[in-house]
């Protein structure tokens, strides 16, 4: 009987032990794993604030003198080329894509949750199935498509490229977030003579806000980014921030601490987003496709 | 109730406004962007390589071309590869994007034969001031058309040269020869392998392209007696002369190279030999302005210049040239021809001198840029070598025996530029120890004897 008694104390100390133990160690693994992924990226930092020499160094120079050289080749020290054309190029196909894409995604996610067509999952594959052909094979019937358009070199047909691409995920995405919005608070609504345009104003889209912060975001993100065709349609006029980044490599001399302030730099629209949807994206991506 | 409503409303509303206004704003900027093609002048769309003469011209065209001619010049920078794609779909596709493109001597050829360029002798002959006949002639051979007619206009050439680091020398008590042996420069190497700690004897491309490893490699061939395919197009990749060529190289580098040396371009060796990570360099003469940089380099003002390394032929420096085009399809000829001209005069390379100093100049195409006192002063250690390794080029026979295209390192047909890539992939696997010579060139003769097919 007293062993009985005696038994479980040790065990309820053990507990916390045993539970605080590999706490620790998920968290060692976290922090292991996260500077794993940031280690790059400081790296490329690191590096945009050296000077060509040191970053050309072998082994690297972690403690070499900084310098803001690099920045300054970016903003046109050497050639007098202004990254603002390129920057804002990309800024307008990214904003206006993404505009679009939620414009078009949230109603056809509606359809396809809240009031489903009929076949709804059909089409659900139907969308997925755009994504299943490689990029590079759409490539030059879209070319030559824009070429007789004569929309060689637009930003426009950037803004309309991004839109197709992003729209398919964008659908999935939106499409999970609106089905967690309860039906019975849409039927109350409706009961109280919310008509479609006033649901969709004051329930669906307050309710699916963080949803809707993490669609912009990852549309924004994969259209900043996009370089294949940026690098294959435009030319002098239309020409984006990650086909800029390039002209900075070069077959003769050193470019590395060039390229990474280039980087970094054109890197800081997409932080400051991250950062600036943050808790939103956070409840987001916890809510909806991709919990 | 309703105030509230229309409240909201309104809030709606300046949020969509505010989304359509930043909308519009963007488009706005970005249509005016940086290019504004506006300003009354005529604008012309010029494509080149980042290179650092490249980047000088961008820089120095607004305050002088632009000034004096009122044709404002737009440049877009892209890398080699992805430029050469550009132009060729651009040209290919009749798109008419760009006015002016930089390309090399390996294009000229191909693309004359393809009716792609436009013939510029005559924009030449028509500038008294341009000078045509300063040019040096393997420049004028290797931009000709069998017309003997220009279809480019050189901007900066180079040949190859031997790089060698003098201090290392002298402590080891070693006089390299001023036209050296690929035997004795691999003797030398030997013995100052290991002179400083972590220093090796010599870096040699080892990436592969048929642009980098690809360059040096033919030069060794061509000297060792080797050729990629004879006159009547036989494919001579795995003949004797091809594969001691080859097995010299790769052995040289394996025992004596850089470290990485199958990921070695001309930036990794450029790197390797600023740093003092080698005692030589065999490469570009283009290499010898950034050796000599005191800014960019630790071994400035330390480098000895030689010929490019023979074994049965008198010399074997490779020639290159970036040079300026005009594709066919530009709509702006004259605005294109007067850049061209000027980019590729003897004006030019004084105004780089004076505002940008005189290592600076674009040299490599003009006899009169070697007589001119301030960069002979700039280039005094390596100016005269590099001007007699481009003048003793022969781009139309650069070996043993007669040659069915054009180029010294490379051979002047489309197929070229996948079968050179192939098969340095080979030889760089042979560099690494995954594969063996032997095994790199039977694969390579496969690969040329396809491309000897099309023309026999």
């Amino acid at each position: 009987m007293s062993a009985t008694m005696t038994r479980p104390r040790p065990l309820r100390r053990r507990e916390p032990l045993v539970r605080n133990h590999s706490k620790t160690l998920v968290g060692l693994a976290a922090w292991t794993v996260g500077l794993f992924f940031f280690a790059p990226f400081a790296w490329m930092v690191l590096t945009s604030f050296h000077s060509e020499t040191d970053a050309a160094t072998n082994p690297p120079s972690i403690a070499a003198q900084l310098t803001l050289d690099g920045y300054r080749e970016f903003f046109g020290a050497s050639t007098g080329a202004s990254p603002w054309p390129a920057l804002i190029n990309s800024a307008t196909a990214s904003v206006l894509s993404t505009l679009l894409v939620l414009a078009l995604s949230i109603p056809a996610a509606y359809a396809l949750s809240i009031r489903p067509v009929r076949k709804w999952s059909d089409v659900m594959f139907f969308f997925l199935s755009t994504k299943m052909l490689p990029v590079v094979a759409g490539l030059l019937p879209v070319y030559l498509a824009a070429q007789n358009l004569g929309m060689l070199d637009n930003i426009w047909l950037l803004v309309l490229l991004y839109t197709t691409m992003n729209l398919p995920i964008a659908v999935w995405m939106m499409r999970s977030f609106l089905a967690e919005i309860p039906v019975a608070i849409l039927e109350a609504a409706a009961i109280d003579g919310a008509g479609l345009p006033t649901v969709f104003r004051r329930i669906i889209i307050p309710m699916a806000a963080p949803g809707i912060a993490a669609t912009s975001l990852i549309c924004f993100i994969f259209s900043w980014n996009e370089m294949l065709f940026a690098q294959v349609l435009t030319g002098v006029q239309a020409s984006t921030g990650p086909v800029f980044l390039t002209s900075f490599v070069t077959s003769q001399g050193l470019f590395l601490a060039k390229v990474c302030a280039a980087a970094v730099a054109v890197s800081i629209p997409v932080l400051i987003a991250g950062f600036a949807a943050q808790d939103r994206l956070v409840q987001g991506l916890t809510m909806g496709a991709v919990k | 109730m309703s105030v509230r409503r229309i409240a909201r409303a309104r809030r709606s509303a300046r949020v969509g406004l505010a989304a359509v206004a930043a909308g519009s704003l963007l488009v706005a900027c970005s249509e005016v962007g940086g290019w504004g093609s506006g300003g009354g002048g005529e604008t012309i769309n010029v494509l080149m390589v980042g290179n650092p003469q490249m980047q000088d011209i961008a820089k120095l065209t607004e305050d002088s071309f632009t000034k004096d001619t009122g044709i404002k010049v737009n440049f877009t920078i892209l890398p080699e590869n992805e430029l050469r794609d550009k132009v060729t779909q651009d040209i290919a596709t009749q798109a008419g994007q760009y006015d002016v493109a930089t390309i090399g001597a390996y294009e000229v050829p191909i693309w004359h034969k393809n009716s792609w360029l436009h013939e510029l002798s005559s924009y030449a002959e028509g500038d008294s001031g341009f000078d045509e006949n300063d040019l040096l002639e393997p420049m004028v051979q290797s931009l000709s058309g069998a017309d003997g007619n220009l279809y480019a206009l050189p901007f900066y050439g180079e040949s190859s040269f031997l790089m060698y680091n003098r201090e290392v020398m002298a402590e080891k008590g070693i006089d390299v020869p001023r036209r050296p042996t690929w035997h004795q420069v691999a003797d030398i190497a030997a013995e100052v392998d290991g002179a400083r700690p972590g220093m090796k004897g010599i870096c040699l491309r080892g990436l592969p392209g048929w642009g980098e490893l690809g360059a040096p490699l033919t030069t060794m061939v061509n000297t060792f007696g080797g050729t990629w395919f004879t006159k009547d197009w036989k494919a001579q990749v795995n003949s004797k002369e091809f594969r001691e060529a080859t097995s010299f190289y790769v052995d040289l580098v394996r025992k004596h190279g850089e470290v990485g040396a199958p990921q070695a371009g001309f930036t990794e060796c450029l790197k390797a030999m600023s740093q003092g990570k080698v005692a030589m360099w065999y490469d570009a003469t283009s290499a010898a302005g950034s050796l000599e940089d005191p800014k960019t380099s630790k071994v400035a003002g330390k480098v000895g210049y030689a010929h490019a390394p023979v074994e049965k032929t008198n010399s074997s420096g490779w020639l290159w040239a970036w040079a300026w085009a005009m594709p066919k399809t530009t709509k702006k000829a004259d605005a294109a021809s007067k850049f061209m001209l000027w980019a590729s005069g003897k004006d030019y390379e004084k105004l780089v001198g004076e505002k940008l100093g005189w290592s600076r100049v674009p040299a490599g195409k003009r006899a009169s840029t070697y007589a001119v006192f301030e960069y002979r002063k700039a280039s005094a250690a390596f100016g005269d070598i590099a001007l007699k390794s481009i003048k003793q080029a022969h781009p139309t026979s650069p070996g043993v025996q007669q040659r069915p295209t054009v180029g010294i390192q490379f051979v002047a047909v489309p197929e070229f530029q996948d079968l050179g890539t192939k098969v340095t992939e080979e030889i760089s696997a042979a560099i690494a120890g995954r594969t063996s010579v032997d095994q790199a060139l039977e694969n390579g003769q496969k690969l040329a004897e396809e491309v000897a097919r099309n023309y026999q």
